[in-house]
């Protein structure tokens, strides 16, 4: 216990849980929209995140980005590697959905099921980039992607200066312009997919399949497609969460989602599985919890912490703190 | 009157055979499967004894995880509960043993063994006496808490052996008795191989055939105790709580109680297996306990097909035999076994072998033809109400107005 | 024919349940009123309102599922109100569901069969070591389960999955359930809803000889005439508040009854009173 450590570092700790949080938040956001449309555990959108940090990497390789890059140059290639983590995480996504979802969902299997076929997705898709060294050479075209395929098993850097810079401070501790464009665009893209899901046509559509699936599709609800654009707001987010996790953490690897899809579900949990602002609320309140935790007791403390505070919330409130409700969501 | 003729559907499987057989027939058969298992390492037979392995200690491995299989087939198959954290129990069973028999204490293993299967109970009971009450998927999430929050424990208390794990862990006893031949195919034909041996049954470093031998007298006794409880107030009580828990709780069963008594003996078995892979491995690291394991036995018992422990058993097999198989394609197998994952699950979602409940069920039907053919006289007012003229599953018309 | 379950003989004419002042709020909305009616042993009450008048809710404080805000229930001459549902079953009250809730992955024969362990206290060691009481409950359970398929006309059927039954089939099968608890009170909800009328006829015969087997039976039912034809007693809920209580011809005639009806369809009340008289 380091209780002393803790109360002097408290806002550094805090901050840093909140910008880990906000991560947490965009990809649980994915778990919990699937969830809340179709009340399954979407086991392999860790992997979507996974394809996203990657597609950062091989988008900034494409444009040539390298440390040396500053400035406005900077700034702009980060957008671009996000539109393209977002547009390849929004694809595997409704990949995923198309091939490991619809067709047992078409069959009405048991939900138990749908999880193995996404346990199973997950595996492939995390081994397919394990594997992509192998598998272009079998193409033979290895050498003509040697950078983005080489030694495949292993981490992969960001290849951008990524130090950040102490914009100002509270209480003695800098915040990093880092921290404010990660912590910015999380609640940025939360407040719009909630506006999105709020206001919108398909949004109804949304709540509506949350709510009753066989009375909406009775009503005209095209089912099919509200479930694929479920997917891809999952997908999409987790594309952008990707990026701003190349921007925090800077290395990723084939296995990277693993964890960081674990605590993301952790985090919609948390929040009440299903319920929009939850997603938020749960990111942020984990990512809080472990890294305050980590302080008190040791940062191999960490993920214990995480499910400790998951346990302890789900036994007084055994539907997270703001309970399930996509379908309730207000108009 | 007679009773209605049912459509049967004409489809004579394994199983309707079985059925067909008498009772002494049956026991027989499933006598000769069993001698069969145990033989198995000892035939060696060509193609299904993986090349550049010790067979023996790929179907140990199998053994322990149809164990698994088994124990978590009555947490998952039997009362629905999704117990995504089952490595746990795996892991305290081994721990329990290691610390046992090397790091704090040294007991024999034969000791040790009832010592972790009553911590494990007692972990499945601690874990489920809070969580229980959460429901479906928060039960997933809150269990697959707890595996992890196990491993990270093995890691971060050094008084658990830390990362490192412990070693030096007491092996079951030994009683030399006879020793048994293995077969060679190496030329094609089977030649017993003299200086093949093992020894019945001493449990040594080298020779993994006795722990084989021991898991799978483990699977046996297993299943026999499975069948005796599933078909009992117990195994009706998980059903019903897995189909309506309310419901159930209002036709009596106290459904909480049963529940935690699922988890409590899931762990139970789930500590067997940990103690037999300890007793057999000499070492142990929380490396071995990942969360990818405790995913790796669900998918064991869904793809074999929950709520069946013949089924669950063949997942078991496919999962834990399969890879290792096909060892030669190394480090191609973990892909091809996500493919086949999704493939399954698609064509075949209710696992390779469901529960088939209709075969205990045609039992009752035959016990009620008997009943009918004893009384002559069925009359009274009873059974007619069962053909009435428009009972034919046709969906209740808007009479439902009356919601009190 | 076989035999009948071991009932409790008890002497006719006695309260058997009473709801003493039951009020039941969710939040500001009063769902029970002081709510206030006995059942005697041995007689079939029902219990009709229009839409919303609380019957089903009357129904789930007798059984625990809701906790009454104020007020008790007692039953056989216990307090049950605030006891765990599964001990209410086994002290006695047992009952269907207005939206069929059997367990559909088992057959038929052990839907009963889970009814009937409702009196029985097997646990997993007994059954391992094929205990006696394993044995003979077993017994005692087959027993049960065979005779009440045949008593409720499901015979035929016991072997299928109790979600492959027939609409029909599956009502009275939950009512089977529900008397494999050895129940001393027995509780339908809406058992006829969706019934045609000769359904609705043999279903009524059925609950008839379901008291003369020594049953109390409380009744849900929404269809006046059928009510009217089958019951010793009625008692009128409206918004959660008793209104009426007696014979059904006194029940028909009186006033409060008539209007409570009116309020909800004129034309359906004036054509069930006019049928039942």
């Amino acid at each position: 216990m380091q209780l002393q450590y803790v109360l002097d570092n408290f806002m550094s700790l805090f901050i840093g849980g909140l910008v880990f949080g906000s991560l947490y938040a965009l990809v649980a956001l994915g778990y919990t929209m699937v969830y809340g449309v179709l009340q399954l555990i979407n086991f392999a959108h860790s992997e979507v995140f996974m394809f996203g940090t990657f597609a950062t990497v091989w988008a900034l390789y494409l444009i040539g980005a390298d440390a040396t890059t500053t400035g406005l140059a900077l700034v702009g290639s980060l957008a671009f590697a996000m539109v393209i983590a977002m547009i390849i995480s929004g694809g595997v996504a409704l990949l995923l959905e198309r091939v490991a979802y619809r067709p047992l969902l078409k069959r009405g299997a048991p939900r138990l099921v749908a999880l193995i076929s996404a346990i199973g997705a997950s595996f492939v898709l995390s081994e397919i980039m394990g594997l992509r060294g192998p598998i272009m050479a079998a193409l033979g075209l290895d050498d003509e992607f040697d950078r983005y395929v080489a030694s495949s098993r292993e981490n992969v850097g960001m290849p951008l200066d990524r130090t950040p810079t102490v914009q100002f401070e509270i209480l003695g501790h800098g915040v990093t312009n880092r921290d404010i464009i990660i912590v910015v665009s999380a609640v940025l893209m939360m407040v719009l997919v909630d506006q999105f899901v709020r206001r919108t046509r398909i949004g109804r559509g949304i709540r509506a399949v949350a709510q009753d699936p066989e009375t909406s599709s009775l009503m005209g609800v095209n089912s099919t497609r509200v479930i694929q654009v479920t997917f891809l707001i999952g997908g999409l987010l987790a594309g952008a969460a990707a990026t701003l996790y190349m921007l925090q953490v800077g290395i990723t690897r084939y296995n990277a989602g693993f964890l960081l899809g674990v605590k993301a579900f952790t985090a919609a949990v948390l929040g009440g599985i299903g319920n929009l602002r939850g997603a938020l609320l749960g990111g942020l309140v984990l990512g809080v919890a472990e890294n305050l935790g980590a302080g008190l007791f040791g940062s191999e403390w960490r993920e214990v912490v995480a499910f400790a505070v998951l346990v302890l919330v789900l036994l007084f409130r055994p539907t997270g703190l703001l309970g399930e409700s996509l379908g309730k969501a207000r108009a | 009157m007679s009773s209605q003729v049912r459509p049967r559907r004409r489809r004579i499987g394994l199983r309707e055979r079985m059925r067909m057989m008498p009772r002494w027939g049956q026991i027989l058969l499933l006598v000769a499967l069993a001698l069969f298992c145990y033989a198995l390492p000892l035939l060696n037979p060509p193609f299904i004894s993986p090349p550049g392995t010790d067979f023996s200690g790929v179907l140990f491995t199998v053994a322990v995880y149809a164990l698994i299989a088994l124990g978590l087939n009555i947490v998952v198959g039997y009362a629905g509960l999704l117990d995504l954290g089952y490595v746990g129990f795996y892991a305290i069973g081994a721990y329990t043993v290691g610390i046992l028999t090397s790091e704090h204490a040294t007991w024999t293993w034969l000791a040790s063994l009832p010592a972790a299967i009553v911590i494990t109970m007692l972990s499945g009971v601690l874990l489920g006496w809070p969580t229980l009450r959460v429901r479906g998927d928060y039960l997933a999430i809150v269990t697959l808490g707890f595996g992890e929050i196990v491993r990270l424990n093995l890691i971060n208390q050094e008084w658990l052996g830390g990362a490192p794990g412990i070693s030096g862990i007491a092996r079951p006893p030994s009683i030399p008795l006879f020793e048994l031949p293995h077969l060679d195919w190496s030329t094609g034909v089977p030649l017993v191989d003299l200086d093949n041996t093992s020894t019945f049954l001493v449990f040594g470093v080298l020779d993994i055939t006795p722990y084989y031998w021991l898991a799978l007298t483990f699977v046996i006794l297993i299943m026999l105790a499975d069948r005796r409880v599933k078909n009992s107030r117990v195994g009706r009580a998980w059903e019903a709580t897995r189909e309506d828990e309310d419901a159930a709780e209002l036709m009596g069963v106290p459904t909480f109680r049963f529940k935690l008594l699922a988890f409590a003996l899931g762990a139970f078995v789930g500590g067997i297996a940990g103690a037999l892979f300890a007793g057999r491995q000499g070492f142990i690291n929380p490396e071995t306990f990942t969360l990818l394991l405790s995913i790796l036995f669900i998918s064991a018992v869904v793809v074999g097909g929950q709520g069946n422990r013949w089924g669950v058993l063949l997942g078991a097999i496919v999962v834990a035999y399969l890879p290792e198989r096909f060892r030669g394609f190394e480090q191609w197998r973990v892909l091809v076994f996500g493919i086949a994952l999704v493939v399954l699950a698609t064509y075949r979602p209710q696992g390779l072998l469901p529960p088939r409940r209709t075969v205990r069920a045609q039992k009752m039907e035959e016990e009620i033809e008997a009943l009918e053919t004893s009384d002559v006289a069925v009359a009274g007012e009873g059974p007619d109400t069962g053909d009435g003229p428009d009972a034919d599953g046709a969906p209740p018309e808007e009479k439902g107005a009356g919601r009190g | 024919m076989a035999e009948t379950p071991p009932l409790d003989p008890a002497p006719a004419g006695e309260a058997l349940l009473s709801m003493n002042e039951v009020t039941l709020r969710f939040g500001g909305v009063t769902a029970l009123d002081a709510v206030d009616f006995h059942i005697d042993r041995g007689e079939i009450l029902g219990l009709i309102g229009p839409n919303g008048a609380g019957k089903t809710t009357a129904f789930n404080v007798m059984t625990g599922i809701y906790q009454p805000t104020q007020g008790t229930v007692t039953f056989d001459g216990e307090v049950t109100s605030g006891m765990k549902r599964y001990r209410i079953a086994k002290r006695g009250i047992a009952r269907t569901f207005q939206n069929i809730r059997l367990f559909k992955a088992m057959t038929a024969f052990e839907n009963v069969m889970v009814g009937a362990d409702a009196q029985h206290s097997t646990g997993p060691i007994a059954a391992l070591l094929g205990l006696p009481r394993y044995r003979r409950e077993e017994a005692a359970g087959r027993e049960i389960a065979h005779e009440l398929l045949d008593f409720v006309g499901v015979r035929g059927r016991a072997d299928e999955l109790a979600g492959n039954l027939s609409y029909g089939d599956q009502r009275r099968l939950e009512i089977a359930r529900a008397m494999a608890t050895r129940p001393k009170l027995l509780c339908l909800d809406e058992p006829a809803a969706g019934f045609n009328p000769s359904e609705k006829q043999a279903l009524m015969e059925l609950i008839r000889s379901i008291r003369d087997r020594g049953l109390t039976v409380l009744l849900i039912e929404h269809d006046m005439r059928l009510v009217m034809g089958a019951v010793d007693r009625l008692v009128v809920l409206e918004f959660g508040r008793k209104i009426a209580d007696g014979t059904p011809a006194g029940v028909q005639n009186d006033p409060a009854v008539i209007a409570a009806y009116l309020g909800v369809d004129e034309d359906e009340v004036e054509e069930e009173v006019d049928d039942a008289s």
